[in-house]
Formats: structure tokens, sequence, C-alpha cells
């Protein structure tokens, strides 16, 4: 899964809504302009959650994973 | 992060946990997708941002806050409360949940740079001062500054 190689990963496993979205919002600003974070939720709500931040963000989701129970995202910041 | 001008008022006029919690939840994904967000605080939602010491001059204002003295981790259910009862109940199953406690979501906003306004006028009528409230309160209005920013906001709530 290192296809992105992103540059930092954030651990919202078993976290609830909103805090995936909450936590990628400030991890995301931690990260350079360009480069990738990866984000690990378990919460089924963050599939949609993330998409939507992403497309109200302007950050670019460049691919969201399922694997077992963890859902993962690569998202670009693009600002 | 988002539009520049993205914004989004909440009034807060619940002072209830259900209700504040769906408020802060509210704030604190609406800041986090970039939005200008403000909070502003009214009658019971005083309620959440008050410190939790004793207020009033008078006798009503005395015995209100005798009833209520407010703090954001002392607000109980709108229903099922029971005494007490249903509060811990509900504390219990937001953390089983692993759900974040009201008092983490304001802390959360705070550090979101949400906006929290409290309303002038329904704090002299329940004898509550700026002092009562919790310094991140950045100011004190009425109902014209609320809806100024309300006015420019694409998302206004009333909770």
């Amino acid at each position: 899964m290192s296809e992105f190689s992103p540059e930092k990963t954030l651990d919202a496993t078993g976290l609830k809504c909103p805090m995936p979205v909450v936590k990628t919002s400030k991890e995301i600003k931690s990260i350079s302009v360009g480069a990738v974070l990866e984000v690990l939720a378990t919460d089924p709500g963050s599939m949609a959650d993330i998409m939507a931040w992403t497309k109200s963000t302007g950050n670019e989701l460049l691919k969201s994973a399922k694997d077992g129970d963890v859902f993962k995202f690569y998202i670009r910041r693009v600002k | 992060m988002g539009e520049d001008n993205e914004k989004c008022t909440i009034v807060v006029f619940s002072g209830e946990m259900d209700k504040v919690f769906a408020a802060f939840i509210i704030a604190t994904t609406a800041a986090a997708m970039g939005m200008e967000t403000t909070m502003f605080f009214t009658f019971w939602g005083l309620k959440a941002v008050q410190k939790g010491n004793p207020t009033g001059t008078g006798l009503f204002g005395k015995m209100l806050s005798m009833i209520n003295r407010g703090g954001i981790d002392r607000l109980g259910p709108s229903k099922f409360n029971f005494g007490g009862a249903g509060r811990w109940m509900f504390k219990k199953m937001m953390k089983d949940q692993n759900v974040t406690s009201l008092p983490e979501l304001l802390q959360m906003a705070i550090d979101l740079d949400v906006k929290l306004l409290a309303c002038l006028m329904s704090m002299d009528v329940m004898e509550i001062t700026q002092d009562d409230l919790i310094p991140e309160v950045s100011d004190v209005v009425g109902a014209a500054t609320m809806l100024a920013e309300a006015q420019e906001s694409k998302i206004q709530f009333f909770i």
C-alpha cells in the first residue's frame, strides 16, 4: 500500500464521527502541499465523510480502500 | 482550505447535553471542512459555555444558578435525565462507543478556531456576567451581530 508514499499516516482507527474528519483536517496542515496523507479509520461512515471532506476542501482523494476492518484513504494536500 | 467566504453559523439556544452535542459535532466538522464557523450561545445555550460557578445577583438569578449552574460537563440530556442518572448513562454509553465527549468537543472547537459568541440580553436576564463564561467566548453581542454573521453564511442552524 505504499504506491502513494505517504508523508504521514494518521491513525484514526476506533474513532467515531466526526473525529476522523476533524483529525484529518488538522493533520493535512502538517504535511507539505503536494504530499500525501494516509488515513486509517474503522468508522464505516468515514468512507462517505472523507470523500465529502475532500470534495469540500479541495484536497484530492487519490484512493480509498478497505483492508479487513480498516478503511484506508490516500489524500493529496492540494493547497 | 475551502472557499474563502464559506461560513457556518450555529445558534445554540438549548442547554441540554444531547442538543449541545449535536451543535458541537456540526461546529467542529464545519470548521474541519474549512468553513469559518461561529456559535452564538443564547438562553439555555449559555449553560454550555459557563464556567460552572454560582451566578446571579437577585433571588431569581441565584435560584436559576442553584437549579442549573452550567458547565459543559454538567449538562443533562433533554429526555431521560432522571435527576442526573440519565446524564451518567449517556456519558457511559458514549464512552463505550468511543464517541468524543462534550468537553473534548468544546476544546476541539476552540482549537479549530470556532468563534464563540454569547448573547448579552439573555445573560442580563439570567444574571450571568462575562466572568461567568469560559474565556474562549470572544465576545458578548446582540442579535444583529449574529444575524450579520448568518447573512454571510451559507449554512445556519438553530439548535
